[in-house]
């Protein structure tokens, strides 16, 4: 192979993008030179198995990959700004919608709201850590290798030009050959591990680790809809895997799955894939929803209304996500009697999710409104979300999606749900959760101006399309015709003044980091639930003694009483797991045979696998008892963290 | 602990023995009886699922005393998944059009499996 | 969960550890379902398309299938009998019932590797169609989880000598009983869903 095969050529654009890569990876490796931090990145993050480290390291790489997956949509909202552009070419342009969807949906929606959960959930159950602190560091690297391996496609080798649903028999050998669908196939592979381990681990730590008189039905609500999500997780990620592995055997081994020779059956790619699609499609959704409901009830200062029928809802919209994948490809032709059923499945779904809007309304019906940051979000997400569902039983009705399908109707439709639910919610809960993290607020002045850019733009961007889908602009094509032009120009400038919103947030970050006021009582919103209970800084054990939790809203409760969860003289000693570097390597190796198997140097790739499979081994002889904190080290960080 | 002593595991046995004994009755209902080929499927796949009971029950001890009752509700949901993902499947990719009415679309199937 | 007595639950059980990777193990075995199912629905969809490769009821063998399914049923049987000998405290009777399993496993592997190799020969590969893709990769899927299974069981065995039976390696040993009766689920939807209706239809 050559070296300008390899390494992708011609594009002034991803020459651009190499030098960036260059001067950020080298400026990273000289600070820390400079600063002798290496030892510190090694012991404190890549080493560590604390879940509030390793949900920082999640919300951090989400980040960027919303930057990154950002940028692209600015590209081609910029290439659709004028008739007959040229700012990107056809191949470009199915690059960037394709990584744009991927990297969204994969590696910035999920892996943000999972480092919200890994940093809240335990705290919110009285739990010490994960059931699984090991595997919990698994599966971040697994997700951050995969991200990165599917991120240096476009500069190695050629990103995946077949839409994030990687249709075949485009995406198949015939038709797409090449490393770039096997970059997608094999990154998802290797995060997918992940997110089913972080699923199971998740369940495990839910159902097993409340703090004592925490019953399920006493579980603050994010906590219940991390379950159910997990729930979700395990029963989806299966299928997903399956049908990754089965493209990959007909791409690299020449098997017939989905191919349209050997009697191969193209548009079972299409049903495996919305089969786990539907379901990962409430994945970044359910959890989404519990945000909203800390957030409304917090601020609302009221218990949640219906806190029940919001629990039953979820799980009820967890059972139909299972049942409704059919929707999305409704014009494949299947008759009429397959599209009814899935027609009805899906228009039933409606049903408790407008449940759960009207319990929200209630929680903030004749209640004192905080108007912080983060209630703005989860106040612009009830009637912009309500937008997207009400587009969506449009398109659930199947003989009008006929019109509707692959149009920019659906474009707008699936935008005003996932940013106006997702992205609301990641906004909403990190500025929530921030003092908690970091141990100081973001600064709410800065916050509301991002927040008001990106709403508005976000709107403007986004709300023509639903027109211009109307008026038949189809989804994927980088050439628009003049009568498309106006709507077009206003959805762009759209995408930019978000563009700019998320700037201002990053922005806020820095500027609160230096100036913000730093936190005390690691209360700062007068919060209900028991992660607000412990001190900021959180200490790395979280609670000193496993708090007793007699209601719902337990540290509300428990301030209403006058009851603090600590008391000295009931100090033990407690026991914590080990820091240890075997995740970073196991998945730095299964990223290298990923690699390898890439570009389909099959010997690279076994022995990628036997490299593996020898780090399990010895994980399996590893009898690593973790330590104990002593009561003395417990008593000086809780009079520190306590300022006692 | 007097149930678990017991020298000879007598649960073990007997699941085994079942499991032998069923996986004759299914081959022989594949192989030599003379029943429609709809009903062997459903014998034998009945049979499977009772086959499968013994394993989780008898072998892997799926209800015993430590084990709460997450494990037995999530394969539970999982044999639910299981059977929502196969017939699923084959109703969807069936197109709806393999069915015993003979409408127009089922003519276009058919030719289509002809031209292949 | 209810009668926390501590004497009256098995070893495996008494640890907090061990409650949580037994229930873990469990959680994602009901992961493995789905995933095994996925690869049923794909061979349940793709049935009858062989193209050009001979259908399955040409090959298939009662004979063969039939010794390979009770070759795996007894291993199910020693795996059981091994955890019993665990729970009796025996060390002895574990290993030995447990390198009996793995034996079983083996040859079960040797079939199957027979089996496919006989097939290929006889036309149907991996690449000559949808429905042998299919049958290749569901079974093959099962043989290298009971590869796997017999890897990890060696490894365990190993631990067992040097340590006997404690609190960690008797969690470790049940957790993989689950998993190697679970194949035995797994090759019982196998035998019926695509050996004999393969030979029936």
């Amino acid at each position: 192979m050559q070296l300008d095969e390899f390494f992708v050529t011609g594009e002034p654009l991803i020459y651009a993008g190499m030098v960036a890569i260059v001067l950020v990876t080298s400026a990273i490796i000289f600070l820390l030179t400079y600063f002798k931090k290496w030892q510190w990145l090694w012991r404190e993050w890549l080493t560590t198995v604390d879940h509030k480290k390793i949900g920082i390291m999640y919300i951090l790489s989400a980040l960027a990959m919303l930057f990154r997956a950002g940028m692209d949509a600015l590209m081609m909202r910029t290439q659709l700004a004028f008739p007959d552009m040229n700012f990107l070419n056809a191949q470009h342009y199915n690059e960037v919608f394709t990584t744009h969807g991927t990297i969204m949906i994969i590696f910035m929606a999920m892996p943000f709201l999972i480092g919200l959960m890994n940093i809240v959930v335990p705290l919110q159950i009285g739990a010490r850590d994960f059931a699984f602190p090991f595997v919990n560091a698994l599966s971040f690297w697994s997700f951050f290798f995969g991200a990165l391996l599917f991120n240096i496609s476009f500069v190695i080798g050629g990103s995946p030009d077949a839409g994030w649903t990687s249709y075949t028999p485009l995406s198949g050998a015939a038709m797409s050959p090449g490393p770039g669908q096997n970059f997608y196939l094999l990154a998802l592979q290797l995060s997918g591990i992940g997110t089913l381990a972080t699923g199971i681990n998740l369940m495990v730590t839910i159902i097993k680790m409340r703090a004592p008189g925490m019953t399920l039905f006493k579980m603050p609500i994010f906590t219940w809809s991390t379950l159910i999500t997990s729930f979700i997780i395990v029963f989806a990620f299966p299928i997903l895997t399956i049908a990754l592995a089965l493209l990959t055997i007909d791409r690299i081994f020449g098997s017939q799955f989905f191919t349209v020779t050997g009697e191969g059956l193209p548009m079972m790619w299409a049903n495996l894939f919305w089969m786990w699609g539907h379901p990962e499609v409430y994945i970044v959704i359910l959890p989404a929803f519990g945000i909203f409901s800390e957030v409304i009830s917090t601020f609302a200062k009221k218990r949640l209304f219906g806190y029940n029928v919001m629990v039953w809802s979820i799980i009820l919209i967890a059972g139909l996500s299972f049942l409704v994948w059919v929707h999305h490809f409704f014009t494949m032709g299947a008759g009429a009697f397959v599209n009814s059923v899935f027609s009805i499945s899906t228009m039933a779904i409606a049903v408790p999710t407008g449940v759960k809007i009207f319990n929200w309304l209630a929680t903030l019906y004749k209640s004192k409104i905080q108007m912080t940051t983060a209630m703005m979000w989860a106040l612009a997400f009830i009637p912009s979300f309500v937008i997207g569902g009400v587009t969506g039983v449009m398109l659930g009705m199947a003989a009008a999606d006929y019109q509707f399908h692959n149009s920019y109707f659906l474009i707008a439709h699936f935008h005003y749900v996932l940013i106006a639910g997702t992205v609301f919610a990641c906004f909403a809960g990190l500025v929530y959760w921030y003092p908690k993290m970091f141990g100081h607020k973001l600064n709410e002045r800065i916050g509301k101006w991002s927040f008001w850019l990106f709403v508005i733009g976000f709107h403007v961007c986004f709300f023509p399309q639903y027109f211009l889908g109307l008026d038949g602009m189809p989804r994927r094509v980088f050439h628009i015709i003049p009568e498309w032009m106006p709507l077009n120009q206003i959805a762009t400038v759209g995408a930019f003044v978000m563009g700019i919103g998320f700037a201002v947030f990053v922005f806020n970050i820095y500027y609160s980091y230096r100036h913000s006021e730093r936190e005390k009582t690691g209360d700062p919103w007068d919060g209900r639930t028991l992660e607000w209970a412990t001190p900021t800084p959180v200490p790395h054990y979280n609670f000193a003694i496993v708090p007793h939790v007699e209601s719902h809203d337990a540290h509300w409760d428990m301030k209403q009483k006058d009851k603090t969860i600590y008391n000295e003289s009931k100090l033990e000693p407690i026991h914590m797991p080990n820091s240890t570097g075997q995740p970073f390597i196991m998945m730095a190796i299964l990223f290298f045979a990923s690699f390898a198997l890439v570009f389909e140097w099959i010997w690279l790739a076994v022995a990628g696998l036997i490299g593996a499979l020898v780090m399990m081994g010895i994980r399996s002889f590893d009898y690593d008892e973790g330590h104990h904190v002593e009561v003395d080290e417990i008593k000086q960080t809780e009079r520190s963290a306590r300022r006692l | 602990m007097a149930n678990r002593s017991k020298r000879i595991p007598i649960q073990h046995v007997v699941g085994y023995v079942m499991s032998i004994v069923l996986t004759v009755l299914a081959a022989w209902a594949a192989l030599n009886s003379n029943l429609p080929v709809i009903w062997i499927i459903i014998l034998i796949l009945a049979l499977a699922v009772i086959q499968a009971g013994i394993q989780l029950f008898m072998f892997m001890h799926i209800i015993e005393r430590g084990t709460g009752h997450a494990p037995w509700q999530m394969i539970f949901h999982g044999f639910i998944l299981a059977a929502i993902v196969v017939a699923g499947s084959l109703f969807t990719m069936s197109f709806g059009f393999n069915h015993d009415h003979n409408d127009d679309g089922g003519h276009e199937q058919h030719e289509q499996h002809e031209q292949e | 969960m209810n009668a926390d007595g501590s004497n009256a639950k098995p070893l495996e059980y008494q640890t907090k550890e061990g409650q949580l990777n037994i229930l873990g193990f469990w959680i994602f075995l009901a992961a493995e379902i789905v995933l095994f199912s996925t690869l049923f629905a794909t061979y349940a969809v793709l049935f009858n398309r062989t193209a050009d490769a001979p259908p399955p009821a040409e090959l298939f063998e009662p004979g063969t299938v039939l010794v390979m399914t009770f070759i795996l049923l007894t291993s199910s049987f020693t795996c059981g009998i091994a955890i019993h000998g665990m729970r009796r405290g025996s060390v002895k009777g574990l290993m030995t019932w447990l390198i009996i399993t793995l034996i079983l496993g083996l040859s079960f592997l040797g079939f199957e590797i027979y089996e496919f190799v006989h097939y290929a020969g006889e036309g149907a590969t991996l690449q000559s169609s949808a429905f042998w893709s299919a049958f290749y990769i569901l079974a093959g899927t099962h043989g290298v989880h009971v590869t796997l299974g017999i890897g990890w069981a060696t490894l365990l065995l190993v631990q067992l000598a040097q340590r006997g039976i404690t609190s960690v390696t008797s969690r470790k040993v049940f957790i993989i009983g689950l998993y190697w009766h679970f194949l035995d689920v797994i090759w019982i939807f196998i035998f019926t869903g695509v050996y004999l209706i393969g030979m029936v239809v």
